[in-house]
């Protein structure tokens, strides 16, 4: 019934499609297994791509050849640029999308691609030959064989869903868990952790009043996710914003005694930074008030998503409080908020691949690693699906280094570090956040995707004619020399100071109240040069004049890093014969076994002496 | 051939030796050497070849030194290496390192000489292993010991700092991750506050390498005069006054002698004694360039006179002095002139001096001494105490290891980068930048700065998250 593949997907969430569209974009044969072929692409938390951190994920994942970009282009509803205010290095994208659109549009895009075949099942069993995955066994006791296995399991395995006092199994409200395949991985030698992650109640948005809520419209002119030539948004929906209150707050604490967070009936470790709403007022006693988003759930809908009031108290307790919010005094209730427990398996036992250390061509990515977000899964399945591929037709493994891609970052944190709580990207986990910049990701990255067969000649074209485009600019500003006589005038209108003497653009380029449109717009000799570049090409240049001293300092650091980078550990290494290693520095370095001195250098409890020691005893 | 930036560090033991040699290494080590080597184009010499010259600050003669000249590949790291033998002075070795991280070295990690002599192939992995304890042994020292080392408070200082930078850092980065949130941003007038208050906190630590090196080494006093005016009845007197704890370290190789004398507990050391004997023995000039060469090694410089026209040279040579070198006059022989009535005013420093040279001179201060009879030498003793920085630093924190001054001034360095920035309203994310390197370069003494830490702040302070 069934031919054998080279890449098995197991899981049809944000990781698992774009694993499978990877793998089989890049040419390899895909069969992707989901429990409910109407929820492929679900999105069980917000309706919501990007923001600070994970815009910049969209934009690389999308920068070497993924679909997450592209869908979100094509589904959203509101695009705002957040951080607008700050450096480039902050300008992060995100979008608020239509839930259901999104999914379909995935859907879409998967029975597009001629190499995936679809089945819908529980895999209940993993199928191991000799240290190698061979295929896998469904609930209905069929066996398929493949090369490889990705698993994206997400909050599936094990699922344990509170509500009060309440649990019973579940992968996402209203569906199945799966059980079996943690069991077996437990028993080839992985370890399994719990972890916990929640969401807010869902509100019927015709039941709300908008006139006590503080409006949030999209940014006026919309920019998008995708490189290539996605339609742009025409027109938006506005999100709203509106508080809790002293009130608010004394009616959900009075269910605190049946919340399965404070009874200890949860054991799994949630997220500090998506704490839900009984947490923030147990933990911030003194906040009298804290923000709630009103999103709405796709353009034809009237569900709204209730972001910030995450929460897994009783129902009667949600919706009590729900009523004392300012704008929700006649809101009805779609559905309650929940907690949901699931098993994951720390990713120290994984490869900057994601293939796992313990069994060959198995790989793990999205939440199943202790992750948490749409783009932290999507990113690490594009990853997952590309050395799925490569790994299957004995090609080069495709790692991202941290100086190169947020990508990077997090599979090298993940990999090196592990993590205890959901783990989440924020711009502040990068060291090289200057040049990991969500304008530059397709000059980082697209020609790594083109090289891997992954991005299309065509987006290659446009990074070159960028970048061509760039240095053309950037050439004229330097070479031509403005008149005081033929600008002054015109400095003092824009507010800035006038010229003694000539000087080249380039240089008022540099003056913080000049932009780039203003140097375009400058009468003069010169008028008009601008013009043949596209906005994009312009804004690069800008961002080069403006920033060079910091994005220099920025590579001189990336420079001394990567030092550190090449020196390779060797995987079977003994750090017991180095008797000069601290304690703490041996201990961690044994259990995390990191591949390069630079990994090594950053686990916490290695000092630099112990940098400095191994690269003694390292071999070349 | 990897060739790295140049680094430099002292190749011999540390501690008062014949002769120190000092390693240079890496890419562009000639240029940074020809710097401060006055002698032969280094670039220009044959590989493995010897050369006498002097290393200077300016125009000021530090040492005579032979340079050593290895190019690459032929060296112990394989890249180009020049090593300086110098006096073996802490003191002249200290400058001269001074000078080379001046000129774009940088001072050596523990071990990093052979890690690129290994890096490059200088070694197999067995010869490595050999040497390998040996490194751990210096890269303990410096990681582990080095803060026991330490008098007092300073790594409780330094982790009080770090905690209160990364509360710093914390309140930027929480307004680039969470600026979509309903956080409250630290107004930029709390910024500037805190990095003033650290920058306050980091100085006297800076300040302090002088003094904790002081305390190791001793206060370095010049005596100056011209030829004559009892320099050297003045050193006797000073020492033989102190007779039972007086030290002379005699050098054997040049004529490096430098006695140490101690008053309530405090140790001065007196610069090229020799010099000051020779010129009583010889009679020659003044001596300009030796004279010259001690007060730019003197912390204190005592200016001997015993009449207008000495005092007129003294005077010459002072007018160049450093600010923040302390100068005491004194008039020698008072058995055979008439004494100035005594003075209470200020000791003067260089520019100081320099401003109120024109007016009288009894407003400068003056100690009156007689070297022959020993009359005035306790008042000169006392105005050597009050004048020395060690009687006025009460702190408790001492600096006395050169990497960790190397450190602090980078720190300091990077906050006033910050504060810059912050005066130009630049945006979170750079100002971020320069903390973090300023929390990079504490780390290297405490202990490496994680990301982690930023975060777990940011969680544990602020109510963040939908």
């Amino acid at each position: 019934m069934f031919p054998k593949y080279d890449v098995i997907v197991v899981g049809a969430g944000h990781a698992g499609c774009e694993a499978a569209a990877a793998a089989a974009n890049m040419g390899s044969k895909v069969l992707l297994i989901t429990m409910n072929m109407h929820t492929i692409a679900q999105m069980s938390c917000n309706p919501a791509m990007g923001g600070v951190a994970k815009g910049q994920i969209v934009r690389e994942i999308d920068a070497l050849g993924g679909q997450s970009g592209i869908i979100s282009d094509k589904t959203m509803i509101q695009f705002r640029m957040l951080n607008r205010s700050k450096g480039p290095a902050m300008w992060s994208p995100r979008c608020q999308s239509d839930r259901v659109r999104f999914a379909e549009e995935w859907r879409i895009t998967l029975e597009q691609t001629p190499n995936i075949d679809f089945w819908q099942d529980t895999v209940r069993e993993l199928i191991i030959k000799n240290g190698v995955v061979a295929g896998i066994k469904t609930s209905l006791g069929i066996e398929i064989q493949s090369k490889s296995v990705v698993l994206t399991n997400g909050t599936f395995l094990n699922g344990l869903i509170h509500i009060g006092e309440k649990n019973f199994g579940g992968g996402r409200v209203g569906e199945k868990s799966a059980t079996g395949i943690t069991e077996q991985l437990i028993e080839l030698g992985f370890e399994s952790g719990r972890m916990k992650t929640g969401t807010p109640p869902r509100i019927d948005g015709r039941s709300l009043d908008y006139s006590r809520m503080e409006e949030q419209p999209g940014d006026e002119n919309p920019a998008k996710f995708s490189y290539t030539s996605t339609p742009k948004l025409e027109h938006q929906r506005s999100c709203w914003i509106t508080y809790t209150n002293e009130e608010v707050h004394a009616a959900l604490r009075t269910g605190f005694d049946k919340s399965p967070m404070f009874s200890g009936r949860i054991k799994g470790l949630g997220p500090r930074y998506c704490p839900s709403v009984e947490d923030k007022i147990n933990r911030f006693a003194d906040k009298d008030r804290h923000q709630i988003f009103v999103e709405p759930e796709g353009w034809n809908t009237v569900e709204i998503y209730v972001n910030g009031f995450s929460t897994s108290l009783p129902e009667d307790v949600q919706y009590k409080a729900l009523r004392l919010i300012p704008g929700f005094e006649n809101a009805k209730m779609f559905r309650p908020g929940y907690a949901i427990e699931y098993d994951y398996f720390p990713p120290t036992q994984l490869k900057l691949t994601l293939e796992t250390h313990l069994i060959k061509n198995l790989f793990f990515a999205g939440q199943i690693n202790g992750t948490t977000g749409y783009e932290e899964a999507a990113c690490q399945g594009l990853i997952a699906g590309i050395n799925a591929h490569q790994n299957t037709h004995e090609l080069e493994s495709f790692v991202l280094k941290r100086s190169e891609a947020y990508i990077g970052v997090l599979v090298d944190d993940l990999v090196n570090k592990g993590t205890d709580e959901p783990y989440r990207m924020f711009t502040s986990r990068a060291e090289y956040r200057t040049l990991l910049r969500q304008d530059n990701a397709d000059i980082r990255l697209t020609e790594k995707g083109y090289k891997i067969g992954l991005a299309a000649e065509s987006r290659l074209q446009r990074v070159r004619e960028k970048v061509a485009n760039t240095e053309l600019i950037l050439k004229e500003l330097k070479t031509i020399k403005a008149q005081p006589e033929e600008i002054n005038q015109q400095l003092v209108q824009l507010g800035t100071a006038t010229i003694r003497e000539k000087q080249p653009l380039y240089q008022l380029l540099k003056r913080p109240d000049i932009e780039i449109d203003d140097i375009k717009n400058l009468k003069g000799s010169f008028a008009g040069f601008l013009n043949q570049f596209d906005e994009e090409a312009l804004e690069q240049a800008m961002i080069t004049v403006k920033y060079e001293s910091y994005i220099e300092k920025e590579y001189l650091m990336v420079e001394k890093m990567n030092r550190l980078e090449d020196l390779e550990i060797i995987p079977n290494f003994d750090y017991d014969r180095v008797s000069a290693l601290s304690f703490e520095g041996r201990q961690k370095l044994k259990s995390l076994r990191p591949g390069t001195l630079g990994q090594a250098s950053r686990i916490s409890g290695v000092s630099p002496s112990d940098v400095s020691v191994l690269m003694i005893y390292l071999g070349r | 051939m990897l060739q790295q930036e140049p680094i430099c560090a002292l190749a011999t033991a540390s501690g008062v030796g014949a002769i120190g040699v000092i390693r240079v290494s890496g890419e562009g080590t000639f240029e940074v050497v020809n710097q401060i080597f006055k002698g032969k184009d280094l670039r220009k010499v044959e590989t493995h070849t010897l050369h006498f010259g002097t290393i200077r600050d300016g125009e000021t003669i530090v040492d005579e030194v032979l340079v050593a000249v290895f190019k690459s590949p032929k060296s112990f790291t394989k890249e180009d290496t020049v090593e300086i033998s110098c006096h073996g002075s802490d003191y002249i070795i200290r400058q001269i390192l001074k000078l080379l991280v001046r000129s774009g070295a940088r001072l050596a990690g523990p071990g990093e000489f052979t890690q690129r002599a290994f890096l490059n192939g200088q070694f197999d992995l067995v010869q490595a292993e050999a040497v390998a304890d040996l490194i751990a042994a210096d890269s303990a020292v410096s990681h582990r010991t080095a803060l026991n080392q330490l008098r007092g408070g300073f790594s409780k200082k330094l982790t009080s700092l770090r905690e209160e930078l990364i509360h710093f850092a914390s309140m930027v980065e929480l307004e680039l991750d969470f600026g979509e949130e309903d956080v409250e941003f630290a107004n930029r007038d709390d910024l500037k506050r805190l990095i003033i208050s650290l920058q306050t906190a980091i100085a006297p630590l800076i300040e302090s390498f002088d003094f904790g090196n002081a305390l190791k080494e001793g206060v370095p006093v010049a005596i100056i005069g011209a030829p004559n005016v009892g320099k050297s009845t003045l050193l006797n007197a000073l020492l033989n006054e102190e007779k039972a704890i007086v030290t002379a370290i005699a050098g054997t190789t040049r004529d490096v002698i430098e006695d140490v004398l101690y008053v309530n507990g405090i140790k001065f050391r007196i610069i090229d004694t020799a010099g000051i004997r020779e010129t009583e023995d010889i009679v020659e000039s003044i001596g300009i360039e030796r004279s010259k060469r001690a007060m730019n090694q003197a912390d204190i410089v005592l200016m001997l006179f015993d009449s207008d026209e000495t005092l007129a040279e003294v005077e010459t040579l002072a007018e160049g002095l450093e600010e923040k070198k302390k100068v005491i006059w004194v008039r020698n022989k008072a058995d055979l002139t008439t004494p100035n009535p005594p003075w209470d005013g200020p000791v003067l420093t260089g520019e100081g001096f320099k401003s109120a040279f024109p007016e009288r001179r009894g407003d400068r201060g003056e100690v009156t001494i007689s070297a022959k009879t020993g009359e005035g030498i306790e008042a000169l003793k006392e105005a050597l105490v009050a004048s020395n920085y060690l009687a006025n630093a009460a702190s408790d924190t001492v600096v006395t290891n050169l990497r960790h001054y190397e450190h602090l001034v980078k720190t300091q360095q990077a906050l006033t980068d910050a504060l810059n920035g912050l005066e130009m309203g630049i945006t979170g994310d750079f100002l971020a930048q320069d903390i973090r390197v300023a929390l990079h370069h504490l780390g290297e003494i405490t202990g490496q700065i994680v990301n982690d830490d930023l975060l777990a702040n940011i969680f544990s302070k602020f109510c963040i998250g939908k």
